[in-house]
């Protein structure tokens, strides 16, 4: 049979954020696949530069809206540890606790988002329903219910008081109850199971070897989770299991999802009760280091890795965000590779894209029509030459 | 083990239960107390010290002297005259905002207050400049 390749995006119904795969088939089978990235690149590094720590943890929570809790805690205890602050403990519970609603939140909102993939529009619906419980709670405890802006350098924003927390707890029953009925519908719904098993398979090897991390890692029977191997916050007082799932396939995906949400309102409750009495936040001075950290957290997607370098000033050096997504797109590949046409949008679907956290800067020629990457020297080099036609000379620096 | 119609029960039950939406905007949609929405001014408590302006992420606030400025009070014989307190207004872009509410965080006179109002869009980009006296 003939070969052909179709394009899939950046603009394609399936997906959420522009991205595109190049997809070889024979027939309705897939036999080759590229992740194409650079649609959606932002700069945000370079603009974090320019604006102080504080006004960066407003930058980097926009880096993803979903997981804009992540961003921020992981950039934040990379500046916290070069300030040498001591953050109180009642400000890492309040983090810890945003950061499970958030998780809560994002899971079911993937449930949601799979439900719709597999034409399964019910599950969408509801799912999307119930987490407007926990939507709430965030709005609630932060003020907002995407951008939370709970965090500041040195502690946290707000304070939860007595009766948050038994709204919290009361929202947290009625969720459980609600996973309770996602995970019977999702391990015995044959619409569920038909789309689900045995598609976009990623072997446990194949796993380790691309470096997957997050629910796609563990539903290949991988045990990794930052919460963890290297627990932050307060995880290392919390009682948890961590998930893991042996079918290698978005099926494995959908239950180490579900069985996540089931150990986070198992850390909500636990933190709520243990919330110890003392300040929320301590002054931090505006000016930080010299010195460079980095810092390693779990979000619902996975690992999210930040890198901050600070010179003495009150501005970073250099902020390098590595989102989870990145760390997944080399699985993707292998997971398209012999599946068919029609399961492209559920697979992906499956590793809970988040593309424009992710994008990285491409250089397309026009003339030649080729894309070229650069390294640290040609940048410098156009740099230079860009600067030069504006009649600015930096070859001496 | 697959059972079919597993979501059966659960649609029928639905059918007999509460709305989960509400039907804005002919219904009031209600926010949280401490919900972040445009930022107001009080210009009697600033002293421009404009922390809210280098704070701000989005450069979304200028603080500027007033035009009209209160005069000074009347001074005692003999006493040392005080000068009145200066008077400054804000200029504040919303169209900039994005409602982190770091200036009223920020501000050591609390003469910025996070509101509950939220329905700002607009279609003219002019009127979500406002100039706060
Ligand atoms: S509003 Fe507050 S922070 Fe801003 S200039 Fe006035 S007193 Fe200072
Ligand atoms: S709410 Fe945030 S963005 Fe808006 S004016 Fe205040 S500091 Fe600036």
């Amino acid at each position: 049979m003939s070969k052909m390749t179709i394009p899939l995006g950046p603009q394609h119904p399936a997906l959420k954020e522009p991205v595109n795969f190049t997809l070889v088939l024979e027939g309705e089978q897939i036999t080759g696949s590229t992740v194409n990235l650079g649609y959606n690149h932002r700069g945000v590094e370079k603009a974090a530069e320019s604006r102080t720590f504080l006004q960066d943890i407003y930058l980097i929570e926009r880096v993803c809206g979903i997981c804009s809790h992540s961003h921020t805690t992981c950039y934040i205890t990379c500046v916290e540890e070069l300030a040498k602050a001591l953050v109180p403990e009642r400000a890492l519970a309040i983090r810890t606790l945003v950061a499970e609603l958030e998780r809560v939140h994002s899971h079911l909102l993937w449930l949601g988002i799979a439900g719709y993939e597999m034409g399964f529009e019910t599950l969408f619906m509801y799912s999307w329903r119930d987490r407007e419980q926990v939507l709430d709670c965030l709005e609630m405890v932060s003020g907002n219910r995407v951008h939370y802006g709970i965090n500041t350098i040195g502690g946290v924003r707000r304070d939860i008081t007595a009766e948050q927390k038994k709204i919290i707890l009361s929202k947290i029953s009625y969720l459980e109850e609600r996973t309770k009925y996602y995970v019977k519908l999702g391990t015995e719904e044959p619409t569920v199971l038909a789309r689900t098993q045995k598609v976009g398979m990623l072997p446990h090897d194949v796993a380790l070897e691309r470096g997957a991390v997050g629910p796609t890692a563990r539903a290949s029977a991988v045990k990794r989770d930052v919460r963890k191997d290297e627990p932050y916050l307060i995880y290392d007082k919390l009682d948890f299991n961590l998930i893991t799932h042996d079918t290698n396939d978005v099926f494995g995906r959908l239950v180490v999802r579900v069985l996540e949400l089931v150990e986070s309102y198992k850390i909500i409750r636990q933190v709520l009760n243990y919330l110890p009495e003392g300040p929320i936040a301590v002054k931090v001075p505006a000016k930080i280091g010299p010195g460079e950290a980095v810092s390693r957290y779990e979000a619902p997607r996975g690992e999210d890795f930040h890198y901050v370098k600070a010179n003495g000033t009150d501005k970073p050096e250099r902020v390098k965000v590595r989102a989870p997504t990145m760390a997944n797109y080399p699985s993707v590949s292998y997971m398209l590779d012999g599946g068919y046409l029609a399961d492209v949008p559920m697979v992906i679907a499956a590793i809970d894209p988040c593309m424009s956290c992710t994008d990285r800067a491409m250089v397309y020629d026009n003339k030649a029509g080729k894309v070229q990457i650069y390294g640290w020297d040609d940048l410098r080099k156009y740099g230079i030459e860009h600067y030069k036609k504006r009649g600015i000379d930096f070859s001496k620096m | 083990m697959k059972k079919p119609a597993r979501a059966l029960g659960e649609v029928l039950s639905n059918l007999f239960k509460e709305k989960a939406t509400c039907n804005y905007p002919f219904e009031k949609a209600v926010v949280d107390a401490r919900f972040r929405g445009r930022i107001a001014f009080e210009s009697d408590k600033c002293i421009g010290c404009k922390m809210c302006v280098r704070a701000c992420p989005a450069k979304a606030i200028e603080i500027i002297l007033s035009a009209e400025q209160p005069a000074a009070a009347p001074v005692a014989e003999g006493a040392v005259p005080v000068p009145a307190k200066k008077k400054f207004d804000c200029i504040m872009s919303l169209d900039r905002c994005i409602y982190c509410a770091q200036c009223v965080d920020i501000c050591p006179k609390k003469a910025l207050i996070s509101t509950q109002d939220f329905e700002l869009a607009h279609t003219d980009r002019r009127t979500l400049i406002l100039h706060y006296k």
